[in-house]
């Protein structure tokens, strides 16, 4: 069961560069690895992560192989209104999942 | 009387050191699921295109040794304002033997304030990190930082 941590905060002044942490549960199999009788465990990997500030596209990374099992991506922001956080992660085996935080911007 | 017999001993051992050598070289390189400095160059190309990248501006954070390749943090800064029309495009970062040249590109814009992005990578063996930055005048800027890798990232692993 994927689940996602999000750590944003829940207050910022207007103007204020936040910082917005994200953890997603995911194996991230390389596709390099290999079971005891020979056969080649399949890439299951997370290729895209993106953020929305009120609908609009913040912060997009690409990922890969070399990124660690449970991707933990941190990026800053400048909190200019009030309102959500969009997260959305894209991966191997339709693998997509959803997480939103809510900030109130003074 | 010992002298010529350790001598000629001593030959025998030194050519086949150097055979070994010579046999053991194309084993290396055919050696598959390994990135080589190559195909990192072409793996930056792709990204800069024919642009010069430079040195400076970007800042690599990441442990200099590392115990266990599996889960290694890193820190990309670029000491570059973030404005309308000075800005950090994007931050690419690269390996040079793991098993594919990528570790990940994340793309930002002005909004984002500062130009820093955190996460944790794999590293299969002690190698290069490189990580550039796209400004908005698309000039790439570059660092490269070496880790020492004492349990790599088993990429090979049987489970």
């Amino acid at each position: 069961m994927p689940s996602a941590l999000i750590n944003v905060p829940r207050t910022a002044k207007r103007g204020d560069i936040i910082e917005i942490k994200t953890l997603m549960s995911h194996i991230m199999e390389t596709g390099y690895r290999h079971l005891a009788s020979g056969e080649v465990v399949p890439r299951d990997i997370i290729t895209s992560f993106s953020c929305r500030y009120n609908g609009t596209e913040i912060f997009r990374a690409d990922l890969f192989q070399a990124i660690a099992a449970n991707p933990f991506i941190t990026f800053f922001t400048t909190a200019t209104e009030s309102g959500k956080f969009e997260f959305e992660w894209i991966g191997d085996k339709g693998f997509s999942e959803t997480a939103s935080a809510s900030i109130t911007v003074e | 009387m010992p002298q010529p017999r350790d001598s000629s001993r001593r030959q025998f051992l030194s050519l086949a050191g150097g055979a070994a050598v010579l046999g053991a070289v194309p084993v290396v390189t055919l050696r598959p699921a390994e990135a080589t400095p190559a195909m990192l160059a072409s793996a930056i190309r792709n990204v800069v295109g024919e642009a010069a990248v430079r040195t400076g501006k970007v800042k690599l954070d990441i442990p200099p040794l590392v115990e266990n390749g599996n889960t290694v943090p890193m820190t990309v800064s670029v000491a570059n304002p973030m404005t309308a029309d000075n800005h950090v495009k994007s931050i690419h970062v690269f390996n040079e033997k793991n098993p594919q040249p990528n570790i990940g590109n994340f793309y930002l814009g002005p909004h984002a304030g500062r130009a820093q992005v955190s996460t944790r990578i794999r590293l299969a063996d002690s190698q290069k990190v490189v990580a550039i930055a796209r400004l908005s005048d698309d000039t790439f800027w570059s660092v490269s930082v070496d880790v020492v890798v004492t349990l790599a990232a088993c990429t090979e692993e049987v489970i």
